[in-house]
């Protein structure tokens, strides 16, 4: 095991960045992510060292590439699965996962759940533009019904995956949501991703100029976010729109839309519960819900142990119990005989 | 009770069966007889041999599960080909082995199990115990059962317990008849059944109940010994393969300083490596249970480029899905061992039959020009040598290395002689921690092997990614001279390690009428049938290879000394096609596809038809 070494002069963003040439589309929503990770970082107060960088296959999997710190760029859908072994090995590192949404909830499916079930400490952004962009225009596991593409001319036939709540199906401890153009609300979530001792989720919208434009345009345009996403704070009443006027409420297990003013006061908004996980599942699926708010920010987190902390503690329980291991003394354990 | 007068003959090695059904704990009994056995002092070999389903239907063919073992004063390399003694637990049993009894070879059965019913699963019309059917050979029928339940009438179990017992009967009558003291049986079955004294002592019961069914009554005339046979000097144990799989790979982890990853997922018959790795936490092991094969893999990677010693395995279908992953592992230039315990194939296949038909997926089983280091183990003991030796060469040359092993040599056991671990070769890597000069991709070593640049080393930040690289910066590179000499880069990696292996020397002559030229699992019975030919003044050498890719480099003159070049495999010859793919020779081949390993008379048939009686 590398030990964490101190750190001496303060890093800053350019630090973390390489020198190899960014070569997303001009435009594309990756510049903006790329952006703000590399802004965060520095104030993670980790080692540069002692950060990896780990992607799939696609657009956002170049990622590593632009990063200054250790990286590898890996095979299709495979990114958490090798970020596993690197973070079981070396559980010093702080460990992030680049991926979108057909590397991760396509091709990757499988590792993604896994993953998130068994809460490794790595923190991964999942790009989802709901589109194929390296493949050229294909609709993907997250594109809405009747997506027109090059492989659905008639419109897609199946219906998308919803990330939030398959990542809370599949037991993450920390599933958040932020937007590309939302610098402010994304640094947040990242440091809070990065703090978090666990499996971090979070799904990044993000806009492809090239063959999925405008796809989140209502949520980013300025005449229309302010009613169309529902900033989640700890602790705060689910409030939104220009004048903050507007709030949630439960009715059942329906939320509804309040006015504030004479019927409705702030005391009748649902206040937000990270911890609270059935509010959470209520609130992914709010995900493709045409009339209610889209929820940005911390959807749910729990604390509980990692698996590379539990690996850890066997192997020093198991050292107690049998101690050292010892070759010698295991190859010569059941029967043996001297043959002279 | 008057004096039972009894010979003692004198034998120089046995070969016995237990068969029953699968539930019958046939598996226990060989191992049992075998540790003993091992204890004793003679040389022996193994070959277990069960059922894919966990419990067939009771009483059918399908069913039966059987142990075999081969023990001998003399230096022997197989399980054996006929059998001295079949244990016939029950009709089904015995309908499925006896063919292969010698004449007047003894059948020892469990006549509780021969009723109305098991006889017709069995397909039996008529009792072959009382129908003439085993004329032939020396009967011993006992009703195990009912002698069980007398000798524990006291205890108070069901009698589905006691019968379960029986095989332990069986056992007990067989170390009389071998002339073995039933101690260390006694000392296991207290251990396993510590939660349950009454079924322990229902177990002891029976042992011994068979042990003196032996001794007193007549109708054995004859017990047998076999001598011990002359070993090297040292301290032994018997092992199967996959535990000396594992202990490769600990023993590489200590000697090199790097810390075990294993990942994987649950494959017959490759498991047990995982099992036997998974209880040795103490030595600083981690075991990773993935979701699927590739996350086995691709975790193994991962653990790999973050330094630490990295290790899968896995069976056939385990080893396609592995393979992109094994194409990261070659472009990245990282050190992985991948474990491939062959088994019947294609698709699902025989899960739990020995075959050798993947060494072609191993050597070109992946897209692109994807060459990794190719390996083979020979012998149950020899998979500790070839899986350390698999770990040192990866890490020396930053190279994936795929080690072949197959069902019959991990599953089947043999003397191993305990190695001093400071003896070994020793394990040295390419792990830099300066940065000075560093590029990620320098190649300028002798042995072409990267900089190891492990995540945490500060300064060493780099990249490394399935996209072709720039040799030296190790940047993305579409170049098109960079990627031709990259690959004639990743191919010389392998080609240097020729210098790095023995010669090749054959094992009787270095010419002849003919040489028998094999890989991996088969080297028992060939050296088996090489030995008799010898014996029988015939002009015949083998050469039994441990480095498939790269081969030795003095084989292909070897080659040419041989009038025939004899390759026996367990597949349709795909060692032939490499060898007259690479030295333009004419080689003979000869397959087998029955699940089954090689018997020494079928090879030495083979050899006489070649080179005429």
């Amino acid at each position: 095991m590398i030990d964490v070494s101190t750190q001496t002069a303060p890093l800053t963003r350019k630090d973390f960045v390489s020198d190899q040439e960014v070569r997303w589309c001009p435009g594309c929503g990756d510049y903006a992510i790329l952006a703000q990770v590399q802004k965060i970082l520095p104030s993670l107060g980790i080692p540069k060292e002692n950060i990896l960088f780990i992607s799939g296959i696609g657009c956002s999997s170049r990622f590593p590439y632009y990063m200054n710190t250790y990286g590898f760029h890996s095979i299709h859908g495979r990114a958490s699965a090798l970020a596993s072994g690197a973070k079981i090995a070396n559980p010093n590192l702080s460990v992030w996962v680049v991926t979108g949404d057909g590397d991760s909830m396509s091709i990757g499916g499988n590792h993604f759940i896994h993953v998130l079930r068994r809460n490794i400490d790595l923190n991964i952004l999942m790009f989802n533009n709901r589109i194929y962009g390296l493949t050229k225009g294909q609709y993907s596991p997250t594109s809405e019904l009747g997506k027109i593409t090059k492989s659905t001319p008639m419109g897609s036939l199946d219906y998308p995956f919803n990330p939030p709540a398959l990542a809370l199906g599949a037991g993450g401890t920390f599933i958040a949501r932020a937007i590309d153009r939302d610098q402010h609300a994304s640094s947040e979530i990242l440091q809070r991703a990065a703090s978090h001792k666990g499996t971090s989720f979070v799904e990044y919208y993000q806009n492809c100029l090239i063959f999925n434009d405008g796809a989140f345009a209502s949520l980013t345009e300025k005449d229309s976010k302010d009613d169309t996403v529902l900033h989640l704070v700890h602790q705060q009443p689910m409030v939104f729109g220009k004048e903050n006027n507007k709030g949630l409420r439960l009715v059942g297990s329906q939320f509804e839309i309040i006015e504030l003013g004479s019927e409705f006061g702030i005391n009748d908004v649902l206040v937000h519960d990270e911890n609270n996980k059935n509010l959470a599942i209520l609130l992914s699926e709010l995900t493709y819900n045409p009339v209610l708010p889209t929820p940005v920010g911390i959807f749910y987190v729990k604390n509980t142990s990692t698996y590379e902390n539990m690996v850890t503690e066997q192997i020093e329980q198991a050292i107690k119990i049998k101690g050292e291991g010892d070759l010698n003394s295991l190859f010569n354990s059941g029967g043996t005989w001297v043959v002279e | 009770m008057s004096e039972i007068k009894r010979k003692i003959t004198e034998l120089t090695d046995v070969t016995i069966r237990f068969a029953g059904d699968s539930g019958d704990g046939m598996q226990l009994t060989g191992t049992q007889f075998s540790d003993n056995t091992a204890i004793f002092g003679n040389d022996l070999a193994t070959f277990p041999d069960y059922p894919a389903e966990i419990r067939a239907p009771a009483g059918s063919l399908a069913g039966v599960s059987s142990f075999q073992i081969q023990f001998s004063k003399r230096d022997i390399h197989t399980p054996g080909d006929e059998l001295d003694v079949l244990v016939a637990m029950n009709p089904a049993a015995l309908k499925v082995h006896m063919g292969d009894v010698k004449v007047h070879g003894m059948i020892i059965i469990n006549d509780a199990n021969f009723t109305k019913r098991n006889l017709q699963l069995a397909g039996y019309n008529s009792n072959p115990v009382e129908d003439g059917t085993l004329n032939n050979y020396r009967v011993i029928n006992v009703d195990m059962t009912r002698l069980v339940t007398f000798a524990t009438e006291d205890i108070d179990l069901t009698s589905k317990l006691v019968a379960r017992s029986s095989n332990m009967f069986a056992l007990g009558l067989v170390y009389w008849l071998y002339g073995r003291k039933f101690d260390n049986t006694v000392k296991f079955i207290k251990k396993k059944f510590s939660k349950n004294p009454d079924i322990a002592e229902a177990n002891v019961r029976a042992l011994i109940a068979g042990f003196n069914y032996g001794e007193t009554l007549e109708v054995i005339k004859t017990s047998y010994h076999v001598s011990k046979a002359t070993f090297e000097p040292g301290t032994y144990r018997n092992i199967m393969g996959n535990m000396a799989v594992a202990f490769g790979f600990l023993t590489a982890s200590q000697n090199s300083g790097l810390e075990l990853f294993y990942g994987g997922y649950p494959i017959t018959p490759a498991s047990d490596i995982l099992h036997y790795l998974s209880s040795y936490k103490n030595f600083h092991v981690k075991t990773f249970q993935a979701e699927d094969e590739i996350a086995g893999v691709v975790s193994a990677i991962g653990a790999a480029y973050a330094g630490n010693l990295a290790v899968t395995a896995t069976s056939g279908p385990g080893m396609a899905l592995k393979t992109e992953a094994i194409g990261l592992a070659v472009i990245t230039e990282l050190p992985i061992v991948i474990v491939n315990v062959q088994r019947g194939g294609p698709s699902t296949g025989l899960p739990t039959k020995t075959e050798q038909s993947d060494l072609l997926q191993a050597m070109w089983g992946r897209h692109g020009e994807a060459p990794c280091v190719v390996m083979a183990a020979n012998s149950p003991a020899d998979c500790f040598e070839a899986s350390y030796e698999a770990c040192r060469i990866a890490v020396k040359y930053m190279i994936p290395v795929i080690l072949l092993t197959d069902g019959y040599i991990a599953n089947g056991s043999e003397p191993w002689r305990i190695p001093d671990v400071n003896s070994l070769k020793k394990i040295t890597t390419t792990r830099v921690t300066k940065s000075d000069g560093f590029e990620p991709y320098d190649h300028s070593s002798d042995v072409l092997a990267r900089p190891w640049a492990i995540p945490g080393t500060p300064g060493l930040e780099h990249r490394v990614g399935g996209l072709e690289k720039s040799d030296g910066s190790g940047n993305v590179s579409h170049n098109p001279q960079n990627h031709h000499y990259m690959v004639q880069l990743r191919q010389n990696k392998v080609d240097i390690i020729a210098k790095d292996i023995p010669n090749e020397v054959p094992y009787g002559d270095t010419s002849g009428d003919l040489l028998v030229l094999g890989w991996g699992g088969t080297k028992g019975a060939l050296r088996s049938a090489v030995n008799r030919a010898r014996e029988n003044g015939k002009s015949v050498s083998h050469i039994h290879l441990r480095y498939l890719n790269p081969l030795p480099n003095n084989l292909g003159e070897l080659l040419l000394k041989f009038k025939k070049v004899l390759i026996p495999e367990l597949n349709m010859g795909q060692l032939a096609t490499i060898i007259r793919a690479k030295y333009l020779v004419e080689t003979i081949s000869f397959s087998k596809l029955q699940g089954k390993p090689f018997t020494t008379t079928e090879v030495y048939q083979r050899i006489i038809t070649e080179i005429g009686g």
